[in-house]
C-alpha cells in the first residue's frame, strides 16, 4: 500500500491555488479542462495501461454523462445533483451494453471497434432531434449549494477537483486489491488468470465500466462548466486525445493520467496561441506539430513522463511483512479425498491433423507423485491443458474424484482443487513477488470492487496475504517477497509459480517442468518441499526432463512419446523398460 | 421500391464498394506484414486525389515537397542508425533512394504543373508522390517503433493521421476539388448507365484482389511477408530482411490509397479531411474480413458500400451511423466465435 501523504499534500496544493492572489483567472479555466480530461485518462490508465484494453471510444461516454444531465434539466427540470447518479448509471449501462459486445474481442479488434461505435455514436449525438442535433443543448443551469451557483470557472473548480481526487483515490484503491490484481493480470493474457479462478471476461467489463462512470463524471461536470453542450466534444478525435494523453502522462499510472491531461491541455494551449505567430498560416498547424510530437514521445519514451518522473524520487519499497498469524479458511472440499484423484480415460487431443494427445489413460492416486515424463513433442503439456480446462479433449473423458470434468473451463477445474504452473512463466513480471502468489488465493476471497474501493475489503486482503506470504516461506522465497515478479532468475520465477499454486490449497498439483532452470542445491530443495507435500496429503502430477530429479522423487511415472502412452511402472521399471529407452536414445545398435 | 432506383442504388454501392476494397486490402495487408493499424490510409487517398487533381488544374500540390522533406528526414534516419558503422555504399544509396528521387520528382513536378500535362502523367506523378510520402513515412515513423505492441503503433499511427490531415489543410485549403474522368465515356444497359469511371474502378479493384491474393498465398516471398507479420524475430533468423517486408507493405498501402484517390475524385469532390471517413469505412470492411482474409475484406466493402447507398436514399440523416453501427453485429459475432488463444502482451 502506499503512502496516502503525497495524495494530501497535492490536494491542499490545489484547493490554495485559486486563493493565491494575481493567479490569471485563464489560469483556473485550463485546470478545469486538466481536471476533466484527467477523469477520463485515469479511466484509460485502468482500462488499456492496466487492463490492456485499448479504447478509442471514451469521448462517447462523456458525451453520455453531459447529455444525460443537459436533456434532463432543460427538459425536465431535474436538479443536477439528481442527474449526477443518473449521468453514471447512464454511461455505466451503456458501457455495459457496448463492453459485453467488445470487451471478449482480442487485441486488435477492440480499439477498432471502439473506434467504430465511437464515431456512430458522435453521429448519432449530432442527428438526434431531442439532443438538438449539431447545435445541441443550451441554458443547463450551474451547479449549486443552497443559494451559492457555481457560475465561474473559480467555483466549479473544487468540484472538478474533488471529483478528479476522489476518483483516483478509489481507483487507486481498487488496484490494491483482490479484484485488482485479478486486473492487471488481464494484460498478460487470460490463460494464467482463469487457472486461478478469474473470471476474466467479467474482470475486463468491470474496468470498462469502471473507465466509462468516470467518463460519465466528467461529462456532467462539462455540462455544468460549459452550461452547454454540442457533439463536437465527443467524437472520434476527442476519443484519440484522450488516449493520447494516457499514453504521454504513463498508461499505467493513475497519476500519469492527471501528469497527462496537464501536459496536454498546457501544450494545446501554447500551441494555439503561439505557433500562428511563429509559423504564419492557415490553421491547424498545431495539429501537424501535435501528431509529430505523439510519434515522437512514442520513440523516445514510450512508457511515458509519469515514470520517468518518478525515477527522480527515491524508490519507496513496502517492506512490511504481511502478519502471517492471520488464517485463512480453507477450501471447501469434497468429503473424501483418497483413492483416485484424477482419471484420464482415452483422452484425446487433434489439431487438425495433428494428434497431439492420442487415447491416453491414467490416474493420480492420492498421496502420491506421478512423473508424466517423455521426449519434446510427447504431449505433456497438452495433456496438461486438457486436465486443468484450458483445451477441450476431442474425445475420451477426464474425471476428478469420480465426477466427469470434461470441458469444464479453467475456474470450473480450480474449484475442484486442482492447480497449476506452466512451463512457460506466467507471472505478472510488474507485480511484486506477494501480489502474483496472492493470485492463487483469489477464490479463497471474496471482496467485490466496490467494498475494495471504499476500503472494507481490509480484512479479507490481510488474510489473502498472509496466505501468500505463508506459500512464499514455504517455498523459500521470503527474501524476494517484496520483489517484483520480473527482476527474479526464471528457476526463483517457477519456485513463485508453486507459491501461486499453493495458495488454491490444492489436493493435486500439476507442475510442468518445476526443475528446469534451477541449481542442483535447488532442485533437492524442490524435491524436499514435493515430498512434504505428499506427506501432508497432496498428490503431485509432474511434467519434467530432468531424469535424476524425476527418478528419486516420482512413486509412478507414465511415459508419452508422439502422444501416445508406452509405458507406466515405477522409476525402476521404467528405467530399463525397452520401449522407453527406444524412445529416449533411438533403436540400440 | 421502384426497380431502377433499386438499381441505381446497388450500382452505386458497388463503385463506393470497390472503393472501400481496395483501402480495406491495403489495410489488411499493412496490419498483416507490421501489424500497424494503418489510420493514415485515408490521407493517402486524398493526398492522391487531391495531388492529382491540382495537377490536373495546373497547379503545384504541396506533397512533391512534403515528400523531398520526408526523404531528407528518412535519410537523416539512416545516418543515424548507421553512424556506428558508416560505409560509402550504404550512404549513396540511401541518398539516392531518399534525396535524389524525391528530388527529382519535385522538379518533375515543377517544371510540368504549370503546363497541365496530361491525365496519364498526372495520375503517374501522383501515385509516385504518394508511394515516396509511404515508404519514408514508414521509415521515420513506424520502422524505430517495429518492435513495440499493436497498441503502441495503433497511437503512432494517429499521430501521423493528425499530422498528415493538418498538412492537407496546408497544401490543398479547405476548398474541395474535383478532378478528370480517367477514362471518359460511358455506355448504358438497360436502365443503368455505366461510365468509364466507374468500370475502370471495378477493373482496378479486381485485379488488385487478384493479385495480392495470389501474391501471398502462393509466391514465397509474399509467404515471407507473412512470416515477418506472425513472427519478427523467427523471420529475421530465416533470413527475412523485415525492414523491407515493411517498406514493400507501406508501398503497396500508399500505392492502393492513392490510386483509390485518383479513382474517386472525378466521381465525388473531396476535401482534406475526406480521407478518414473514406479509410474507416474500408476499415469497417477489413475488420468484418478479420484483418486476414482478402476475398472476405472484398465482399464486405461491397457490403458497407451498398448499405451507405441505401441508407443514405432511404435515411440519408443516419448514413454514418448506419454504416458505423454495421460492425456491432459483426463484432458480436466475432466475440461469440472468438477462439481462447493466448496471446501474450508487451
Amino acid at each position: 500500500m502506499q503512502s496516502r501523504l503525497p495524495i494530501l499534500v497535492f490536494a491542499i496544493l490545489m484547493a490554495a491555488i485559486p486563493l493565491i492572489p494575481g493567479v490569471p483567472p485563464f489560469w483556473i479555466v485550463l485546470l478545469d479542462n486538466i481536471g476533466l480530461a484527467a477523469l477520463v485518462a485515469m479511466g484509460l490508465v485502468l482500462l488499456t495501461g492496466v487492463g490492456g484494453l485499448t479504447s478509442f471510444g471514451q469521448a462517447a461516454f462523456v458525451g453520455f454523462g453531459a447529455y444525460t444531465t443537459a436533456v434532463l434539466t432543460t427538459a425536465y427540470g431535474l436538479s443536477p445533483w439528481l442527474t449526477l447518479p443518473l449521468s453514471l448509471v447512464v454511461s455505466g449501462s451503456l458501457a455495459v451494453l457496448l463492453g459485453l459486445i467488445t470487451v471478449r474481442l482480442s487485441g486488435h479488434y477492440l480499439p477498432l471497434g471502439t473506434l467504430a461505435w465511437g464515431l456512430g455514436l458522435f453521429y448519432l449525438f449530432s442527428k438526434l432531434e431531442f439532443l438538438g442535433r449539431n447545435d445541441g443543448i443550451s441554458a443547463i443551469p450551474p451547479l449549486s449549494i443552497g443559494a451559492f451557483k457555481m457560475l465561474s470557472p473559480g467555483s466549479i473548480y473544487y468540484a472538478i477537483w474533488v471529483a478528479v481526487i476522489l476518483s483516483a483515490l478509489l481507483t487507486m484503491n481498487l488496484l490494491d486489491s483482490r479484484t485488482g490484481r485479478a486486473i492487471r493480470a488481464l494484460r498478460r493474457g487470460h490463460v494464467a488468470a482463469e487457472a486461478f479462478g478469474v473470471h476474466t471476461p467479467r474482470a475486463k467489463l468491470l474496468v470498462f465500466i469502471h473507465a466509462a462512470v468516470l467518463a460519465g463524471l466528467s461529462g456532467w461536470l462539462y455540462a455544468h462548466l460549459q452550461r452547454a453542450v454540442n457533439p463536437t466534444p465527443f467524437g472520434a478525435h476527442m476519443g484519440i486525445e484522450y488516449l493520447f494523453i494516457a499514453v504521454v502522462g504513463g498508461a499505467g499510472y493513475v497519476w500519469g493520467g492527471v501528469l497527462g491531461a496537464a501536459i496536454v491541455v498546457i501544450l494545446k494551449e501554447v500551441l494555439q496561441s503561439y505557433l500562428p505567430l511563429i509559423l504564419p498560416g492557415s490553421g491547424q498547424v498545431e495539429t501537424i506539430v501535435f501528431g509529430i510530437m505523439l510519434v515522437a514521445l512514442l520513440q523516445l519514451a514510450p512508457g511515458g513522463l509519469w515514470p520517468w518522473l518518478m525515477s527522480f524520487f527515491p524508490e519507496r519499497t513496502d517492506g512490511r511483512k504481511p502478519d502471517t498469524s492471520l488464517k485463512l479458511e480453507h477450501r471447501t472440499r469434497a468429503p473424501a479425498e483418497t483413492g483416485v484423484l484424477l482419471q484420464v480415460e482415452k483422452a484425446r487431443k487433434q489439431f487438425g491433423g495433428v494428434v497431439a494427445v492420442n487415447n491416453v489413460s491414467f490416474d493420480v492416486q492420492a498421496r502420491e507423485i506421478v512423473a508424466l515424463i517423455g521426449p519434446n513433442g510427447a504431449g505433456k503439456s497438452t495433456t496438461f491443458n486438457l486436465i486443468t480446462g484450458v483445451l477441450s479433449a476431442t474425445s475420451g473423458s477426464i474425471s476428478v474424484l469420480g465426477r466427469k470434468v470434461d470441458n469444464a473451463p479453467p475456474q470450473e477445474i480450480v474449484k475442484l482443487g486442482i492447480s497449476r504452473t506452466f512451463q512457460h512463466v506466467k507471472l505478472v513480471p510488474d507485480m511484486t513477488v506477494l501480489e502474483n502468489v496472492a493470485i492463487g488465493a483469489h477464490l479463497r476471497g471474496h471482496s467485490g470492487p466496490i467494498s475494495s474501493m471504499l476500503r472494507l475489503d481490509r480484512a479479507d486482503e490481510a488474510k489473502l496475504l498472509a496466505e501468500a506470504a505463508r506459500q512464499i516461506e514455504r517455498v523459500g522465497l521470503a527474501e524476494q517477497m517484496h520483489q517484483l515478479a520480473g527482476s527474479l532468475s526464471l528457476g526463483q520465477q517457477r519456485i513463485v509459480e508453486i507459491a501461486r499454486a499453493l495458495c488454491v490449497d490444492p489436493m493435486l498439483l500439476l507442475l510442468d517442468e518445476p526443475a528446469a532452470g534451477l541449481r542442483h542445491m535447488e532442485k533437492q530443495r524442490l524435491a524436499a518441499l514435493l515430498r512434504e507435500l505428499r506427506d501432508g496429503g497432496m498428490s503431485v502430477l509432474l511434467v519434467e526432463h530432468d531424469m535424476g530429479f524425476v527418478m528419486n522423487l516420482a512413486d509412478r511415472i507414465v511415459v508419452l512419446d508422439f502422444g501416445t502412452k508406452i509405458a507406466e511402472g515405477t522409476p525402476a521399471t521404467i528405467k530399463t523398460n525397452p520401449e522407453v529407452i527406444k524412445a529416449y536414445l533411438g533403436v540400440a545398435a | 421500391m421502384n426497380t431502377t432506383i433499386m438499381l441505381f442504388l446497388v450500382q452505386d454501392g458497388i463503385t463506393n464498394g470497390a472503393i472501400y476494397a481496395l483501402l480495406g486490402l491495403a489495410l489488411v495487408l499493412v496490419f498483416a506484414v507490421t501489424r500497424v493499424i494503418l489510420i493514415p490510409q485515408g490521407e493517402f487517398v486524398t493526398y492522391g486525389a487531391l495531388t492529382y487533381a491540382s495537377l490536373a488544374a495546373g497547379q503545384m500540390p504541396g506533397t512533391a515537397k512534403l515528400a523531398l522533406a520526408l526523404g531528407i528526414g528518412a535519410f537523416a534516419f539512416d545516418l543515424f542508425v548507421a553512424r556506428k558503422a558508416l560505409h560509402g555504399r550504404l550512404v549513396v544509396r540511401s541518398f539516392i533512394a531518399n534525396v535524389v528521387l524525391p528530388a527529382i520528382v519535385l522538379a518533375l513536378t515543377l517544371s510540368l504543373a504549370a503546363q497541365k500535362p496530361p491525365v496519364a502523367v498526372c495520375i503517374a506523378l501522383s501515385l509516385v508522390i504518394v508511394a515516396m510520402i509511404g515508404l519514408y513515412l514508414y521509415r521515420i515513423a513506424f520502422q524505430p517503433l517495429a518492435h513495440t505492441s499493436v497498441l503502441v503503433l495503433l497511437i503512432a499511427s494517429v499521430g501521423v493521421h493528425l499530422a498528415l490531415q493538418g498538412l492537407g489543410l496546408l497544401f490543398f485549403g479547405a476548398e474541395g476539388q474535383r478532378g478528370p474522368a480517367v477514362l471518359s465515356g460511358a455506355f448504358t444497359a438497360g436502365a443503368l448507365r455505366f461510365t468509364g469511371q466507374s468500370i475502370t474502378v471495378y477493373a482496378i479493384t479486381i485485379a488488385f484482389i487478384v493479385a495480392l491474393w495470389l501474391f501471398f498465398g502462393l509466391t514465397l516471398y509474399g509467404k515471407a511477408l507473412r512470416a515477418t507479420a506472425v513472427n519478427r524475430l523467427g523471420a529475421r533468423l530465416a533470413g527475412i530482411r523485415t525492414t523491407l517486408s515493411g517498406q514493400i507493405a507501406f508501398l503497396l498501402a500508399s500505392v492502393i490509397g492513392a490510386l483509390s484517390g485518383i479513382l474517386i475524385v472525378p466521381i465525388t469532390t473531396l476535401y482534406y479531411d475526406s480521407g478518414f471517413l473514406i479509410g474507416l469505412k474500408g476499415f469497417v470492411a477489413a475488420i468484418i474480413g478479420g484483418l486476414v482474409s482478402y476475398p472476405l475484406t472484398a465482399v464486405a466493402a461491397l457490403v458497407v458500400g451498398i448499405v451507405e447507398a441505401f441508407s443514405s436514399f432511404y435515411a440519408s440523416n443516419y448514413k454514418e451511423v448506419i454504416v458505423f453501427m454495421l460492425l456491432i453485429p459483426v463484432l458480436l459475432l466475432r466475440s461469440l466465435a472468438a477462439p481462447a488463444v493466448e496471446e501474450e502482451k508487451d
